[in-house]
């Protein structure tokens, strides 16, 4: 049987979309327990959308059950690992994690405020420079990568604690500043694509870019389980991505204008639930 | 290899013949074999090649896994509990590794 | 035809990176494969499921379910993969049922054959094709 390949410019679509994804009402339950806000809303600031979605949503059926369970969840395998890094004595100070924060669960609700405002050092911070600032200075030990195994790992574990929270970013006060300069980015046009953050996510969300069913960018589900790497990626590291593919040259993964872009987009996904360690295509 | 994890999920208890799901996990990067490095040498293969699970000694499931089987390999199978007893699992390296889980199992 | 990129993202629709054209040559290997496994033997069609998605959100992780009633083995194969051999299951006197469930890599759309070995010595097959697509951006 013969086929022929098909180039963008000249088809309609062959295969339906609604045939794999997934039921719009479907209901995002983890572990029977915990029920989580996948669509909502949107936030006041966010005037030119009527309801956000999370990216859940936009996956087929198959994908979203693996995070329905944290058996099944493949990304609960680094959440594990996190938990032993957790308890475990590092760096001069002869200190873990636990030494002061007892267990992981103490940080229930921090992962959705998080990126916020941290005063002493005049700065907004996400979930990595506060663990490399314990790391640093009061374990005295080294700092992780940004996006080395074991920082992926922790963010996971400490996004994991929050689920089902629901996601509440500040944007006034200290922080204005910095979310201004993330809402540029996200409307800026980059590369030699010329497309913005907006391009795809607020403009074409819904729609296909080669075989991609395009969500609204969200990242209340970061660090995410890509079924593409088998393994947990950060925000950064997506955003870098995905300005890349616009064949532009991306920010650095942990760069000021990552930390404000970063900023702006969760504070885009206000009144959605922390979903994260999930499951993305 | 470092973080190879096992990890099981079984019922605690259950009647005398019945029939349960059991749903294990190992992370493991499962290396193809296919992959190629950023000097173009290709990464050599390793993998889990195959995974058992018996109860009290008998058997029951034995998979041989080739490298298409995915980074951290995901089994769910039914198992038929006659009484109360040991689940051995055993998942064998390329690399002549041997990781195992246990659980015990209560038939009331 | 000029496409703004607005209308060429919209066009998308999926259709423009699926690649129909099957994966691999390896259509003789499965055959050869195959024998191995059934001795010759002649295989019936059907008496197996083979549960997998028409299309996989991503080709590392295809989630795919065989189940055949009262087999002692199955043999899962993907035609188009650099190797075809996926995976043996071997069910023992404890399975209790001869179903299993696992996670696959496919490297583009291609045929997933299963093939049963049933307690009495006979063999049955099925095959159903997943479509592997590339992704836009994000894939």
């Amino acid at each position: 049987m013969k086929f022929k390949t098909m180039t963008a410019a000249a088809t309609l679509a062959l295969m339906t979309p609604a045939a794999v994804a997934a039921d719009p009402d479907a209901k995002l339950v983890i572990n029977g327990q915990i029920e989580l806000t996948t669509e909502t809303e949107a936030p006041e600031h966010l005037d030119r959308m009527r309801t956000i979605r999370s990216g859940w949503t936009f996956r087929t059926e198959d994908t979203q059950v693996l995070q329905m369970d944290d058996f099944d969840n493949p990304a609960m395998i680094y959440v594990d690992e996190a938990r032993d890094a957790w308890y475990a004595t590092e760096g001069a100070a002869d200190q873990s994690c636990a030494s002061c924060h007892e267990d992981p669960e103490s940080l229930e609700g921090l992962r959705a405020q998080l990126p916020k405002w941290n005063e002493e050092a005049g700065k907004v911070y996400t979930a990595e420079m506060y663990v490399n600032e314990c790391r640093t200075e009061r374990m005295e030990a080294e700092p992780w990568g940004w996006d080395s195994q074991e920082m992926k790992n922790m963010t996971a574990l400490i996004s994991s604690v929050s689920r089902g929270e629901t996601v509440d970013v500040q944007i006034d006060g200290p922080v204005r500043e910095t979310w201004e300069r993330g809402k540029e980015i996200y409307y800026s046009r980059y590369g030699q694509l010329e497309l913005s953050c907006a391009t795809c996510h607020e403009d074409n969300y819904d729609n296909y870019i080669r075989a991609d069913h395009l969500s609204q960018g969200q990242i209340n589900g970061f660090p995410t389980y890509r079924l593409k790497q088998a393994n947990l990626v950060s925000m950064h590291n997506r955003f870098n991505g995905c300005i890349r593919d616009t064949r532009g040259v991306p920010y650095e993964v942990g760069s000021d204008d990552f930390v404000a872009l970063e900023l702006y987009v969760a504070s885009r996904g206000n009144g959605l639930s922390v979903e994260g360690p999930a499951v993305r295509n | 290899m470092a973080n190879v994890r096992p990890r099981v999920r079984t019922p605690r208890s259950a009647s005398a013949g019945e029939v349960v799901s059991i749903k294990t996990l190992i992370s493991h990067p499962m290396e193809s074999g296919q992959r190629k490095d950023s000097q173009g040498n290709t990464i050599p293969r390793q993998i889990i090649n195959r995974f058992t699970c018996d109860f009290n000694g008998e058997s029951v499931l034995d998979v041989t896994m080739e490298p298409a089987i995915s980074t951290n390999p995901y089994f769910e199978f039914e198992v038929k509990i006659p009484e109360s007893g040991d689940f051995q699992f055993t998942w064998y390296d390329d690399d002549g590794s041997v990781y195992e889980d246990t659980k015990t199992v209560e038939v009331s | 035809m000029d496409f703004t990129r607005r209308e060429t993202l919209a066009l998308g629709a999926g259709a423009a990176a699926l690649t129909l054209l099957p994966v691999g040559a390896s259509a003789a290997s499965v055959d050869e494969l195959v024998n191995e496994f059934t001795g010759g033997a002649d295989v019936a069609d059907g008496g197996v499921t083979l549960d997998a998605p028409e299309i996989a959100e991503n080709g590392n992780t295809v989630p795919i379910s065989v189940s055949a009633e009262g087999a002692a083995s199955i043999m899962v194969l993907a035609a188009g993969n650099p190797t075809p051999p996926v995976a043996t299951f071997n069910f023992g006197p404890l399975a209790g049922s001869s179903s299993a469930s696992t996670r696959i890599r496919l490297a583009g759309t291609q045929d997933v054959i299963a093939v049963a070995k049933m307690a009495d010595g006979s063999f049955a097959r099925t095959s159903k094709e997943v479509k592997v697509t590339i992704g836009g951006c994000g894939g």
